[in-house]
Formats: structure tokens, C-alpha cells, sequence
């Protein structure tokens, strides 16, 4: 039997009615046909051979959906999107197509990597880091697996981990970033198709980065990963995603959920570098980054930070998060956004104190050139338990010519008079006298403003692991190439 | 027409407003009242009142002001000394027995609205609207349907005032909920300067909704100085909308200083028109009980070389709860902008509420702006400090709040007043125990 044929019964099997739209033509591909329906739902379901509560959940998040309202709020603008002409699913065609090694990837796209100085061929050979290659939905490769889990910790595809243990993602999944959350998030409920699943034990400290690297390759298909990480009693992860995408004409949605747990003592810290293709001067084919992520911390003094370098993408629209429950527990954010020709950035945090003596600390530090447009929106929410709650805000903007725009949009609501709340935010230009001392000492202008740059970033560049810090500086000197001058 | 339903008889009660048989006037009238009608009362579910919901509203009926004169007596009213002319409304009506404006300066108009409408309606047709014609304000939408009073201040092209002038309204007085929608004309010409002080009063527990809009032109070199004190009742609601725009080299200096009401909001928006002008719009709120306080604020700097400066501070106390929302825009190419934000608020209670979004907003790259903003309680080592040296808590936590609010007073450059507002705070801490001031010298 076909995969096609074999699909379609299965599909038959679980919807139990006939199926009624001809998507079979398609399917030789190993990809649903363009546009998003009850079936088409069903169909990566059975594709993925998911259990049936996880379907009653997507379909229930699809039927939301439906319903819900497109965010208006963003200072983001976009045509209103045509959700029926993205393709919800494709994988590789077939197991003989999956690169083996780093040498079948796709030239042109190691072409990119190099250019954007991610060490790809190193990766394998850095220390430590185990990387989860995503190409496109389904995940083909996973090295260190053995040494993860000899620690017992789980670090697989969620689909995978769907199989080993079901009960652990139906016990979290959802439970950070409810179905019905926001428009995005609840989408990508509906119809994710793969994405990371990290599961620490208690007392155990991970032993190496984790690592999972997102690229879109195929024409049209829009991402919906699903990153589940639950780090149990007293462990500790760090986990870096690393975004890049080769060059597309056509606008590629994107639509990602990331849910953190952190128990009892527990610490998980979460990095980011994002760099995919921000579309050409005008903005034209680049993609669109509908990211919902939000950590919570459950236990006592349990930490969540977040790290994020937002420097690719069309538009961002962005705000990791954190719930702070436990008592003592501590939510932290470092994000450096740069924003060039026509890109639009609105991104930020929400720190949510519950617990008692929780502590949020925000950094955030925003470059914009071009004719780029950038918001930093947050909230610090004391409720009135938050006993000696204490958070400190510090959000910089820097412009670069005078076509582009800086916004701060932070909204402050405390409901304890324990509470200490901070919030301070600057902005400004890059001076003349920083400029002229550089180039007087032979700095061409570009590295110049460059340097001036990742001097005005330092502070968070300093939370990056290693990894990436390198890779980081280097591309703020490239997502500024051509903003001055 | 119109059905509303926290107001007696709607928006056409039959009664007579100011300026009847001006033509112009009935259809800024007629049209405010569709743009009310199409806008309905705000809600938080617009961004700009996500705060502040107009629940007195929900349950009140208010009577729109008649024409009976009201002869209450009324003593001490609140005044900030020696001023050139003063004009007192008592629930939205004048009293001209209240009132001085017998010793007006040349190339001063100061007084009520509805005589300006009589005596010089040419005059009134080219200014009202010129500077509040914001379509999206439903409340000023209401205040254009509906201006019953106010006054108008005309200072000619280089007069300089040197005395302040006053204007009171008193509120409260009544049986019934009573509303009324003061409009209030100011016209700054060239290289003129002026001060005005307004007091807003509650006198009485009667509950009363005043709706007021004012609309601030500070020409080319013009200097004003606009204080207002708003003290109302503990029933009061009092939504004030206000619209100013700053000339060429001009200055326009602007002291909030809210001390009471149950719900009380300022929505000003000012635009800094000509190169070299200057805002400093400050403010200062006390809330107790469960009063709510709402400043927002919009800055619009549409020119380079403008600056200005904003610094708001406040204190909660029991289940008091403020808002704060400023926002900054430096328009494109308005480069060498400065733009400054400060909010800080203390709570004095668990159950008080601070809700702040210092916003800025920016297009041009040669610019020097920054906000910021906190929350808290009183510093425990400052309190600690004072009880060491033998100051009992009470008072010790009175010196530490009128020191807190004393930083935003200092932004008030007019001495005297500074002083009388001072005193103001001051006689707001709690009395279980002497005033901070009092008690250095019984002691």
C-alpha cells in the first residue's frame, strides 16, 4: 500500500466519516495540499500517528481559531494574510533524501551559514552541543543522544517523545500557553507539526547545551514548531535555538510556540539567535515571526531566563515571557533587536509576579536603521500576593538615519505596596564624537558603527553562551550593512 | 435624538444653552453630539482608557445644570493670594458675587464663556474648536454637544500679566447629581505672558459630573503658566480634556495637582508646534479610599528643536488606585528633540493600585529622549534614619511622602504658588499626628 492510500484510510479511520476533499493528488510529495481545513488537521494527526486526545486538542484549537480575531494591537503592519495558501505540512521526501552528514546539505545553504559565520561544519566538533536539525517539519538528525540519556534526561522530536513518553507532554502541553492563548499561538495548537520536546529529571544537571537548529527550506511552507522543556526538581538546561533561513521570494509564515516549566529549584535558561531571511530592501519575501513564548515558573526558586537576538525576519512580533508562581522564583530577559531597511520589529516581555520575593529582571536594547520600525512592549504585573516583589526594567533604543522609528510601550501594573518596580528607558543616536574618534584612528565607517553597536549591546551579548556570542557580533556588523553612508 | 442614559433628558434637555442663535455654535453643537452618538461613552477596550472605566456613570443619574441662580453661601474658598481677577462657579454656574473681575488689566479678556458668545461671538466662532478638533475623543465630543459654562482668557500680543488670575469651580452643593460641562477658551497672543491658577472644589457629599474641556493656545514667545488644584468630593467625577499647542519660542508650563474626587482624569494633548518650544507638564496625586486618579497625556513634538519635560508623582493610600499614561512623539525630521518622562508612585497600602505605561514614541534619529518609572513603598532605611533620631513613625512617614511629592512641586516655577500647593500636600497627610512642618516647631 502507497503512503498516499495508507493516509487517507487512516484518516478515514479516525474521522470515521468520508473524506470529502481530493487532497490525494498532492500527497506524492509527502506534503499536505496548500490551505487549512478541519481535514487538513486531521491529516497531519494521522500522518504523525498521534494519539486521539492530541487530535480532539488540535481540532478544538482549530475550532477556536476560527473564531478568534487577528491581533490589532502591534504597531506591526501586514496585507491580512491568506492562511489558504500556505502548505500545514511536508516532510522529506523520503529517508533516501534526508542528509546523512553535513556534506549532502544543500550547498547554497551552507553558502548562507558561512555568510552569516555560523560555524556549521564546527557545530558537530563544538563541545558539547547536541543539535537537533529540523529541516523543514520533521527532524532527521540527533547526535549525543546516548550521553543524554544516560542522565535520563529526554531531548527528541516531540513527536517522538508522543511515543516514548505520552504521558509527560500530555501532562505540560498547553499548560504555559493555553490553546486558545492568541490567534498565532493557537494555530500553531492546531497544526504543529514538529518541534523539540527536553525533559529534565530532578537533580540533574544537563550536561551540554542543547541545541536545536530551524531552517525553512521548502517554497511556502510555513513553520509551526512546538517546543516543550520541562526541567524537573533542582535541574538545570540550557537551551540555544538558532534561526536561519536562505533567501525566498514570498512571505513565509511563521507561527512557533515555546513553553517552559520550571519546577522546585529548578533553572532553565533559554537562548535565541534569529536571523531568518528579512526580505529585500523593501521588505518584500521576508518572513513573518509570530512567536508566542512563555516560561513558567512553577516551583521555589525556580528561574527561567531568556536570551534572545532578533537581528532576521519581515516582521517579529515576539514576547517571551514569564510567570513567576513559586515563591523566590526569578524571571529574567536580555534581548537585543535590530531592525534594517524595511523590517518591523515589536517585541518584548511580560513578567508576571505571583509568588512571593519574585524578582524579573528586563533588558532590552533595540537598533533600528534603515526604514525599520521597532517597539519594545512589556509588562511587569505585581499581583497583590507578590509579596517584595522587585523587577527592574532597562530598555535602550538606538537609531541609526532618520527614516526609522523607536517605540516604547511599557505598561507597569503593581497591586502591592512590597513591590519595588523600576523601569528606565533611553533613547538616542549614535553620537558624532564615538563616530569620529573611530574613524580618525582608521575605523572604516561600517566597523565602526558596528563596534559602537556591540559596545551598545554588551550586556546582554554577555548572557549569550559562548556559541553563539561569537556568532551574535557577527551578524549585528551584517544586519547593518548599508545603514550608513 | 441621542438617548444617554446617565443624563437627564439626553443630550437635548430642552434647557437653554449659552450662545442660543448662534448658527456655528448649533452645529459644533449638533455635530458633537453625532460624534458622541457614533463614539458612545469609552470603555477600556480602548487603549487610551484601559485603566479607567466610567463606572459612576453605570448607576448615576445626573441633571444637567438649569438656569436658577444658586445663592449658597459660601465661605473660604480656596485662592492662591493676591491675584489680578478671579471667576467662581458653584455647580457650574457663575457667581458673580464670588467673582473680581473689576480690576482686569488692559489687553485682558478674562471671563465667562457665555459672555464672550454675547459680546463677541466673531471672535468665539474663529477660536473655539481651533485647537481641540481631535475627532476621536468621545468625551470632548460630549463637551462640544453639550459647553454650559467655562471661561474664556484672552491676554493681547505682548501684555504680561504679573499677577495670577483664579478661577474656582465648586461642585457638590446639590440635592441631586448635577452635571455640567465646562468649556474653557485660553488664547496666549505673541510674546504675552500669563499665569492662571484653577481650582476645582467639593464642597458637601452630593455627587456631580463634570465633563470639562479646555483648549490652551500659546502663541510665538508666549509665556503661560497653568496650574490647576483639583480637590473634589468623594462622589465627583470629573473627566477633564485638554488641548494645547505651543508656538515658536514659547513656553507652556502645566502643574496637576490632584488630591481628591471618586474618579477623576486629565487627557491632555499638547503639541509643540514651533521650533524652540517648550512643555513641562508635571503633576502630583494623593488618593485616598477609593478614589481613582487618571492622568494621560500625549506629547506631540512636530518640530526639531522642541523640548520637553514631564514629571508625575503620587502616593496611594487604602484602595486607591492612579493611572499614569504619557506618551511622547517626536514626529519624523523633528530632529534634536528632548524629551523627558518621570513617573514615581508610593504605596502607602496593600490594596492601592499603580498602573503605568510611560510611552515614547520616535521617528528621528538626533534626539535625546528617556522616560522612566517606579514603583514602591517608602524607602525603609529613610524611615529607620528619621525613628533613630527620635521622630515617631507617623510623622517620620509624613516627612518621607511630602519630600517624595516635594520633588514634582519643584517643578513649579511660580514661588508662590508652589508654596500654597505645598501647603495643600502637606495638609492631606494623615492627622492623627501633627504635620510634618507643625510638629519641627512644637517640638
Amino acid at each position: 500500500m502507497s503512503a498516499t492510500a495508507e493516509t487517507v484510510e487512516q484518516v478515514h479511520s479516525i474521522s470515521g466519516e468520508k473524506y470529502k476533499y481530493g487532497f490525494v493528488t498532492d500527497i506524492a510529495a509527502d506534503k499536505a495540499p496548500k490551505g487549512l481545513s478541519e481535514d487538513i488537521v486531521r491529516f497531519i494527526s494521522a500522518k504523525k500517528g498521534e494519539p486521539e486526545w492530541l487530535l480532539d486538542w488540535r481540532l478544538k484549537a482549530y475550532r477556536r481559531w476560527l473564531e478568534m480575531p487577528e491581533p490589532q494591537w502591534s504597531k506591526v503592519q501586514f496585507p491580512p494574510i491568506d492562511y489558504q495558501q500556505y502548505h500545514y505540512y511536508s516532510a522529506p521526501k523520503s529517508d533516501d533524501d534526508r542528509p546523512k552528514s553535513l556534506d549532502e546539505v544543500d550547498p547554497e545553504l551552507l553558502a548562507t551559514y558561512e555568510k552569516l559565520g555560523i560555524p556549521i561544519k564546527e557545530q558537530e566538533v563544538l563541545a558539547g552541543v547536541a543539535v537537533d536539525y529540523v529541516f523543514d517539519s520533521v527532524s532527521v538528525a540527533t547526535t549525543f543522544k546516548k550521553k543524554l540519556e544516560e542522565v535520563g534526561v529526554i531531548f527528541c522530536p516531540i513527536s517522538e517523545a508522543l511515543e516514548r513518553c505520552p504521558d509527560l507532554v500530555r501532562k505540560y502541553l498547553g499548560t504555559v500557553v493555553p490553546v486558545a492563548d492568541n490567534k498565532h499561538a493557537c494555530l500553531n495548537s492546531a497544526v504543529f507539526t514538529d518541534g523539540s520536546f527536553v525533559y529534565i529529571p530532578p537533580g540533574v544537571r544537563c550536561p551540554m547545551e542543547l541545541s536545536t537548529y530551524f531552517r525553512i527550506n521548502e517554497m511556502n511552507t510555513g513553520q509551526f514548531e512546538r517546543t516543550l522543556i520541562v526541567a524537573d526538581k533542582g535541574s538545570y538546561v540550557s537551551y540555544l535555538e538558532g534561526c536561519t533561513a536562505p533567501m525566498r521570494d514570498e512571505n513565509q509564515l511563521h507561527a512557533a510556540v515555546v513553553e517552559l516549566v520550571a519546577l522546585d529549584d529548578a533553572e532553565i535558561k533559554y537562548s535565541t539567535v534569529q536571523n531568518w531571511y528579512p526580505g529585500d530592501e523593501d521588505g518584500k519575501g521576508g518572513i513573518y515571526n509570530f512567536v508566542t513564548k512563555r516560561g513558567a515558573c512553577r516551583g521555589k526558586n525556580s528561574k527561567i531566563s531568556w536570551t534572545q537576538v532578533e537581528t532576521g525576519s519581515a516582521i517579529t512580533w515576539k514576547y517571551p515571557s514569564c510567570i513567576l508562581q513559586g515563591d523566590n522564583s526569578v524571571g529574567e530577559f536580555y534581548s537585543i533587536a535590530i531592525t534594517n531597511n524595511a523590517q518591523q520589529a515589536d517585541t518584548g516581555t511580560k513578567m508576571i509576579h505571583l509568588g512571593k520575593n519574585t524578582t524579573s529582571r528586563i533588558i532590552s536594547k533595540g537598533i533600528s536603521a534603515g526604514k525599520s520600525d521597532q517597539t519594545y512592549r512589556g509588562l511587569v504585573k505585581i499581583s497583590p500576593k507578590a509579596e517584595g516583589a522587585r523587577n527592574y526594567t532597562q530598555c535602550d533604543s538606538l537609531l541609526i538615519g532618520d527614516k526609522c522609528g523607536a517605540h516604547t510601550v511599557p505598561y507597569i501594573e503593581s497591586k502591592n505596596k512590597n513591590a519595588i518596580v523600576e523601569h528606565e528607558a533611553t533613547t538616542s543616536t549614535i553620537s558624532e564624537v564615538q563616530l569620529f574618534y573611530l574613524r580618525q584612528r582608521g575605523i572604516p565607517e561600517e566597523a565602526a558603527v558596528a563596534l559602537v553597536v556591540n559596545g551598545f549591546c554588551r550586556e546582554v551579548m554577555q548572557q549569550l553562551p559562548m556559541e553563539f556570542a561569537v556568532e551574535a557580533q557577527k551578524l549585528v556588523g551584517i544586519s547593518l550593512e548599508g545603514s550608513v553612508g | 435624538m441621542t438617548a444617554v442614559s446617565f443624563l437627564d433628558g439626553g443630550l437635548d434637555g430642552g434647557r437653554t444653552l449659552p450662545g442660543e442663535g448662534l448658527a456655528w455654535l448649533k452645529a459644533r453643537r449638533d455635530a458633537g453630539a453625532e460624534r458622541f452618538d457614533a463614539l458612545g461613552l469609552p470603555t477600556p477596550k480602548l487603549e487610551s482608557w484601559k485603566y479607567t472605566r466610567l463606572r459612576p456613570l453605570d448607576d448615576t443619574h445626573y441633571t444637567p445644570i438649569g438656569d436658577d441662580a444658586d445663592a449658597t453661601e459660601i465661605a473660604n474658598l480656596p485662592s492662591v493670594g493676591d491675584v489680578a481677577a478671579r471667576v467662581v462657579f458653584v455647580n457650574g454656574k457663575l457667581r458673580t458675587d464670588l467673582s473680581d473681575l473689576a480690576s482686569l488689566p488692559a489687553g485682558v479678556r478674562f471671563g465667562p464663556l457665555e459672555d464672550i458668545l454675547a459680546d463677541d461671538p466673531a471672535w468665539a466662532e474663529a477660536h473655539l474648536g481651533a485647537v481641540a478638533d481631535d475627532t476621536d475623543q468621545a468625551m470632548l465630543a460630549l463637551n462640544d454637544a453639550m459647553m454650559d459654562s467655562g471661561f474664556v482668557l484672552h491676554v493681547a500680543k505682548g501684555v504680561a500679566l504679573t499677577k495670577p488670575l483664579e478661577v474656582v469651580y465648586v461642585g457638590g452643593l446639590t440635592d441631586q447629581a448635577v452635571a455640567y460641562f465646562p468649556r474653557n477658551l485660553i488664547v496666549i497672543e505673541p510674546n504675552a505672558q500669563a499665569t492662571l491658577v484653577k481650582h476645582h472644589v467639593g464642597r458637601g457629599v452630593g455627587a456631580y459630573f463634570a465633563n470639562a474641556a479646555t483648549e490652551i493656545d500659546v502663541a510665538d514667545g508666549a509665556i503661560f503658566k497653568h496650574y490647576k488644584v483639583q480637590a473634589e468630593n468623594m462622589q465627583a467625577t470629573h473627566v477633564a480634556t485638554e488641548h494645547t499647542r505651543i508656538g515658536r519660542d514659547a513656553t507652556y508650563e502645566c502643574f496637576n495637582l490632584a488630591i481628591g474626587g471618586l474618579l477623576s482624569r486629565t487627557e491632555a494633548r499638547i503639541t509643540l508646534a514651533g521650533e524652540g518650544a517648550h512643555c513641562g507638564y508635571h503633576g502630583a496625586y494623593m488618593m485616598r479610599g477609593k478614589e481613582h486618579c487618571d492622568n494621560t497625556s500625549f506629547i506631540d513634538m512636530a518640530v526639531p528643536h522642541t523640548t520637553c519635560k514631564q514629571v508625575f508623582k503620587g502616593v496611594l493610600d487604602d484602595e486607591a488606585r492612579a493611572v499614569f499614561q504619557g506618551k511622547i512623539l517626536v514626529a519624523r525630521d523633528a530632529q534634536k528633540a528632548d524629551g523627558r518622562m518621570l513617573n514615581k508612585t508610593l504605596l502607602l497600602s496593600d490594596n492601592a493600585e499603580i498602573d503605568t505605561k510611560p510611552e515614547l514614541e520616535i521617528y528621528a534619529d538626533d534626539v535625546q529622549c528617556a522616560h522612566g518609572a517606579t514603583t514602591g513603598q517608602l524607602d525603609q532605611t529613610a524611615l529607620f534614619y528619621l525613628r533613630s533620631r527620635g521622630i515617631p513613625e507617623p510623622q517620620a512617614r509624613n516627612m518621607l511622602v511630602q519630600s517624595f511629592l516635594g520633588d514634582a512641586l519643584q517643578e513649579i516655577s511660580d514661588e508662590t504658588v508652589r508654596e500654597v500647593l505645598m501647603d495643600r500636600v502637606v495638609h492631606w497627610l494623615p492627622a492623627h499626628c501633627y504635620l510634618a512642618g507643625e510638629w519641627k516647631e512644637s517640638a
